[in-house]
């Protein structure tokens, strides 16, 4: 089988800066595969290229098996795209836009079964400017499928949604998935990644630097739980690796992060430390392991920071 | 819940992307009731306006001063039989401030020898006021005419000043149409990121652009009737030569303009980016190209740069047709200028036209 997407050594510069450093990636037909990283990390430049927006200053690049340079027209055809912050033309109704970019393909969706599974059947009638923000993004996301894609490309589409709308939209993408089809997503946010993405690769300065499904990426720290604690006067780092469970530990903060397989072995080495040190505990947490823990652990910062 | 019943909606037609376009532009334009008031309203309030303001009210009385002495109101009351002078009394304190000021053309100041005129001989109707005053106040005198004479005025159809502006708001309305209509919305779609969305589709770049053409030929088809009915409604304005012609004309100019219009869009990031530029395209025209006073008033060596300008070729050749019923046929120069403009201006704008 032929993957949906190839890239080999992909380099994206603008005269000094580099926003993609030699990006190496396969993505399957029938997956959803995550682009994740910090804002700045160039994952919508990658997408960009990938979408035939903008030619890479070199690598190779594969969509479908087929080259832009070739296959443009076919692939257009194809694919169905979902920029970061399009703003739609505000004085046309939803069915009038849907119509437009319907017009645009050899085939494609009914407009009334795709507004009834976009919930935007009530709205058809309404000015983009009189949507909401899910709504106006649940629209950018039926404009990407209404010509029926077997490639999905969603650039952050969750960003600035409250979560009964990120919630919808994901239900959308699931059900996408479900019907064999391939997408890619860039997300900066990790829940959305690990509820979504079969697998997900981790961007930072232009390069993958992690690449697995969220489960693998979680269990390489080490433990699956996060154990966080603060303490008056603080505790040394080096006190607290040698716990029993303890496989990796760092520190942000004033506010130390213990990666543990298992909490209840090492919460009561940490509170006999706590007592025999005669420090105080300010704070005390534990938690399920997240792929926010696997960016902090990978490159030192949180991926809002950017 | 109450159970509505509806019938079932009709499914949709979806039309050739290059017709969906030009409905897409349509819509956009009258759901925005400003761009409305600009097409449609402003050439006719300016009709309005400058067609009252310049109307003719038969000849203009000329207003001549008389300098208060003995024999000045016996001048007033010769001067004011002659119909044509609206004369007035002045105190001699005024004298030189009525006339520097052109409150009045001459002054006319009777004595017990003759007559004194004073005026600016540099004022044009300085010196036909001396002519009518002398003459009204030498015959008053007993002066005999040596031959008897008799006035005919006439009055040309089609030469008011009306009938001359006309077609040239007529032509501003075309430029500013296709500019401001068409840049201002390439740039919008740029600025929102949504002509690099629908580069993203299987859309031709060629139907975007010929959507804009389409659009605004079929606004043509409404703001061209508007205030040429409106013209000849409320100020008799008649269009003189063919109509087809006039209508190509017009969409002629229209295209034109939308080629410039492409221009204007073709690399600007920002809508204030675009309104400099259409400005800078469209002001020097509005002053030079004869839409309020002809052309040829500037300077002869001018002259061949103002005429090649597409809203001066644009407002000859419709001057031409619907003020003289000149043939289209022996417009080739105008017609050939607008082409070059268009053919030229869309050769560059597309080699240089920024998608992203």
């Amino acid at each position: 089988m032929t993957a949906a997407i190839r890239i080999e050594k992909l380099c994206k510069r603008y005269g000094e800066l580099t926003a993609v450093d030699g990006l190496d990636l396969e993505v399957q037909v029938g997956e959803c595969f995550g682009l994740l990283g910090p804002n700045g990390a160039g994952k919508t430049t990658t997408c960009e290229i990938l979408e035939g927006l903008m030619p890479p200053t070199s690598g190779v690049v594969e969509v479908l098996g087929k080259s832009w340079r070739t296959s443009e027209r076919e692939l257009r055809e194809r694919i169905g795209v979902a920029l970061q912050e399009t703003r739609l033309a505000d004085k046309l109704t939803v069915e009038e836009t849907l119509a437009l970019f319907r017009s645009f393909y050899r085939q494609g969706r009914d407009l009334d079964e795709l507004l009834a599974s976009m919930q935007l059947q009530d709205k058809r009638d309404a000015w983009v400017s009189k949507l909401s923000g899910g709504q106006r993004q649940r629209l950018a996301v039926a404009c990407a499928l209404v010509g029926e894609p077997e490639l999905l490309f969603l650039d952050e589409p969750t960003t600035g949604l409250d979560p009964q709308s990120r919630r919808a939209l994901w239900d959308l993408i699931v059900e996408f998935k479900s019907r064999g089809r391939t997408v890619l997503l860039t997300t900066h946010y990790m829940d959305e990644a690990e509820r979504l993405c079969d697998r997900v690769a981790v961007v930072d300065h232009g390069k993958v630097i992690a690449l697995g499904t969220p489960r693998q990426l979680i269990d390489s720290l080490g433990g699956a739980h996060v154990v966080e604690l603060a303490t008056a006067p603080e505790l040394p780092l080096e006190a607290l690796r040698p716990l029993p469970s303890v496989k990796s530990a760092r520190t942000q903060a004033g506010t130390h992060a213990l990666a543990v397989d298992e909490p209840h072995v090492a919460l009561p080495a940490v509170l006999d430390l706590a007592r025999a040190r005669k420090v105080e505990l300010t704070q005390l947490t534990t938690r399920n392991a997240t792929l926010e823990d696997v960016f902090v652990s990978l490159t030192g910062r949180h991926l809002r920071d950017g | 819940m109450t159970a509505e019943i509806s019938a079932p909606r009709p499914k949709r037609k979806i039309h050739a992307p290059v017709w969906e376009l030009t409905l897409a532009r349509i819509r956009e334009f009258v759901r925005e009731p400003g761009a409305l008031f600009w097409t449609f309203g402003f050439p006719i309030l300016l009709t309005i306006a400058l067609g009252i303001a310049f109307r003719n009210q038969g000849p203009q009385k000329v207003v001549v001063g008389v300098l208060e002495g003995p024999a000045a109101a016996e001048t007033v009351r010769v001067l004011t039989a002659t119909g044509r002078l609206a004369p007035e009394l002045i105190a001699p304190a005024n004298a030189d401030r009525a006339l520097s000021s052109g409150k009045v053309a001459v002054l006319v100041v009777p004595g017990p020898n003759g007559i004194a005129y004073r005026f600016d001989p540099s004022r044009p109707e300085a010196a036909g006021a001396r002519l009518l005053a002398d003459d009204a106040l030498q015959r008053a005198a007993g002066r005999p005419d040596a031959r008897p004479t008799t006035d005919e005025a006439t009055r040309a159809p089609g030469a008011r000043y009306v009938d001359w502006l006309v077609p040239g708001l007529l032509g501003m309305q075309l430029m500013s149409g296709s500019l401001w209509g068409i840049a201002y919305a390439i740039v919008q779609t740029r600025q929102r990121k949504l002509l690099k969305r629908m580069l993203a589709t299987p859309m031709h770049k060629r139907d975007y652009l010929l959507a804009f053409f389409f659009s605004r030929l079929l606004a043509l088809a409404v703001e061209v009737p508007v205030l040429m009915g409106f013209a000849y409604f409320a100020f008799g304005v008649e269009i003189r030569g063919s109509i087809v012609a006039m209508v190509a004309v017009c969409a002629l100019g229209a295209t034109s303009f939308a080629g410039l219009a492409l221009l204007c869009a073709s690399r600007a990031q920002n809508s204030e980016t675009a309104n400099g530029l259409v400005n800078l395209v469209t002001l020097p025209m509005f002053v030079v190209s004869g839409v309020f006073f002809s052309a040829q008033r500037f300077p002869a060596f001018v002259q061949p740069f103002i005429r090649i300008l597409p809203l001066t070729a644009l407002n000859e050749a419709l001057r031409a047709i619907i003020n003289e019923g000149t043939s289209i046929v022996h417009l080739p120069f105008q017609l050939a200028v607008l082409a070059c403009w268009m053919v030229g201006s869309f050769v560059v704008a597309l080699r240089i036209f920024r998608w992203s």
